[in-house]
């Protein structure tokens, strides 16, 4: 057993209380060790990335129990790209969170990041369904806690949505688990591949209730129709930050059906078939128009760019939805894209909104500093989350149209995904002048309230400060230059995960189970 | 016993649902933890229910025996759902303190938006 599976949960899980207890008081001490073990979990999932790229499923079986009775982490290829894509991105938001100084506008920053990565790696490890809640319910947790960070009343309000959409979500997850293991016996996803080959038909009813629950529970986190309303409230009221670190908790969504209806409730699995895909395809569908239609009516800035997130979500779970190796491939390429297409957006929102004095009301105000240099890199970023060619969303759009062509509404997609991109462009196009140009020519009287988004006197972003958001744009640059090796990986994972003879041998034939 | 632990799944569910659709965060709050209480019960009875028998296999004969997963499963449920609620009411109690209501729905006023519009609420106005 390879040690290293269990250290990116392990690592932040020592680090955060150390963090909250011994370096409360001291925020140069936690920002040193917070960097620190965020750039040795980076390192780690680099080692896992290039361990599980010669295609082996390694399986960690914590306190040696035989699968299935114990609990168990599995890295494969899927597992190694959602772990690296979460470091890099965790490290580019905290570089950002330090140059902004947001970690000072509350207390506990550092470890709540800690555990909030501690959750998201052991979600996309774990190899049981029981345990992938438990890990949904440990990244939650903190995510409250930073997405209340600095306070607010707004805030507040907006966070207890989430968190009551969230507990809802946890309850329908337990009954979906509850009716899972009355049915199969088993929680461990390769097991239950496995015992739902040949569930007796008289039972095949109940798997379907829970399949679609559990389809509803990954829904929520991943934001699609109907239930996507969370999310606005959410990400438009958190530390922009917090919510450029969230772009890839509705990944964790993704990630989840990805991997269960994949895995445990494939194509040959009777009893659902292919219904999972047939209901995402609608639900993905009406996301990616609620997307685009709610970028043109945003009149605040962080709104805006949480309705593309809703947009991009959609046209990744379209791709999704078609359930075919080749359009994982696209979901995953554009997985990839939006997640930082999203961070760069949020990161920059939060230099552009800190120096305006509308903060981030799309309307004329006196224009910023270094106005020029801000207009240039939220085009870029507007480029890249509209799908426009340079970088690698129109690649990743390309990939998702091409690859629901023969899907029985093929139709609906391409309308809705191609009218989508240009509502999307559109939204950006006035946003972006009423940011920037309007700005230059604007002679009205100061407004007489302030925002709610605390007050920084103008002054120039340091090299530090606008690191981050160029580091996530050249994300995107080399998704787009690097487009054929990164194809090429994401194939192998596709194949690995539709055919998942390696997966399902972490299961040793002899442990039958409980009868 | 199955029709009473059935029924009190039924009955917990249904008025947890009812108290979450609520308007103020004290009933949600409620609402919540009946859901929670529903979901236990069900995780319980989800390795089937029996009564007196012990939890273990016997590997040298065939007898009856009760699950145990389903009770390790349920304890993992109430610590997480016990911490989830005490979250909650932090977060509830923070945000009636803030806001000097307790009301689900982000209706306040948000003066900074342009006045044109009777349009108070911004996007957020349906939980």
């Amino acid at each position: 057993m390879n040690h290293w599976i269990i250290a990116p949960v392990i690592l932040p899980a020592l680090l955060a209380p150390l963090i909250a207890w011994l370096m409360r008081f001291d925020i140069v001490l936690a920002r040193t060790f917070s960097v620190a073990g965020t750039i040795v979990l980076t390192a780690i999932s680099i080692g896992l990335f290039i361990m599980a790229a010669d295609g082996g499923v390694e399986a960690y079986r914590l306190g040696n129990w035989a699968p299935p009775f114990g609990i168990m982490l599995v890295l494969d290829r899927l597992s190694a790209l959602m772990l690296l894509l979460t470091s890099v991105l965790a490290l580019i938001v905290l570089i950002h969170v330090i140059a902004t100084d947001w970690d000072k506008k509350g207390q506990h920053f550092h470890a709540l990041f800690q555990f909030q990565l501690m959750g998201i790696y052991g979600a996309f490890l774990t190899g049981d369904a029981f345990n992938l809640f438990v890990f949904f319910e440990v990244l939650l947790i903190a995510s409250y806690g930073l997405m209340l960070h600095g306070g607010g009343r707004v805030r507040l309000k907006a966070g207890l949505q989430y968190v009551v959409m969230n507990l809802a979500g946890s309850t329908l997850f337990l009954f979906a688990l509850g009716t899972l293991y009355a049915t199969t016996g088993t929680l461990n996803i390769a097991d239950l591949a496995i015992k739902l080959r040949d569930i007796p038909l008289e039972d095949a009813a109940l798997v379907r209730v829970a399949a679609m629950l559990l389809m509803i529970v990954f829904a929520i986190k991943a934001a699609i129709f109907p239930v996507q309303f969370w999310l606005v409230g959410t990400y438009a009221n958190a530390p922009a930050p917090v919510a450029a670190l969230f772009a890839i908790m509705t990944k964790v969504g993704a990630y989840s059906i990805l991997r269960v209806y994949t895995i445990s409730f494939g194509p040959d699995a009777a009893a659902t078939g292919d219904m999972p895909g047939m209901w995402l395809f609608w639900g993905a569908l009406v996301t990616t128009g609620i997307g685009a239609i709610g970028v043109l009516g945003s009149r605040r800035l962080m709104t805006m760019l949480s309705f593309s997130v809703i947009g991009s979500m959609g046209t990744l779970m379209l791709a999704v939805s078609a359930f075919t190796p080749e359009s994982v491939v696209a979901a995953l390429y554009y997985l990839l894209h939006s997640t930082f297409a999203a961070a760069a957006l949020f990161l920059l929102a939060d230099l552009v909104v800190t120096r305006r004095r509308e903060g981030d009301v799309l309307r004329a105000s006196p224009p910023i500093v270094q106005n020029g240099l801000f207009a240039v890199l939220f085009f870029a970023a507007a480029i890249g989350m509209a799908g426009m060619p340079p970088l690698s969303g129109f690649l990743g759009k390309l990939l998702v149209l091409e690859t629901i062509r023969d899907m029985p509404f093929a139709m609906w997609g391409w309308a809705v995904v191609l009218i989508g991109s240009l509502l999307t462009i559109v939204g950006f196009v006035r946003a972006g002048s009423s940011l920037f140009w309007k700005s230059t020519a604007t002679t009205e009287a100061p407004a007489e309230i302030a925002s709610p988004a605390p007050k920084v006197p103008p002054h120039p972003a340091d090299t530090l400060a606008l690191a981050p958001v160029i580091v996530a744009l050249a994300m995107l640059a080399m998704l787009s230059a690097f487009a054929h090796p990164v194809s090429g990986y994401l194939e192998d994972t596709a194949a690995q995960l539709f055919t998942p003879n390696g997966y399902l041998a972490t299961i040793p034939e002899t442990g039958e189970g409980v009868k | 016993m199955e029709m009473i632990v059935a029924s009190s799944v039924g009955i917990l569910t249904a008025g947890g649902v009812y108290l979450l659709l609520r308007q103020r965060t004290f009933p949600v709050i409620l609402g919540l933890a009946l859901l929670s209480y529903a979901v236990n019960v069900f995780l319980f009875s989800s390795g089937r229910l029996a009564v007196g028998l012990p939890p273990v296999l016997n590997k040298y004969a065939e007898t009856a025996y009760t699950d145990p997963l389903p009770q390790a499963l349920v304890l993992t449920a109430i610590v997480i759902s016990f911490g989830m609620t005490a979250v909650l009411v932090m977060i509830a109690l923070g945000a009636y303190l803030e806001s000097a209501e307790d009301g689900v729905n982000i209706d306040l006023k948000r003066p900074d938006i342009d006045d044109d519009e009777d349009e108070p609420t911004g996007p957020m106005s349906a939980p």
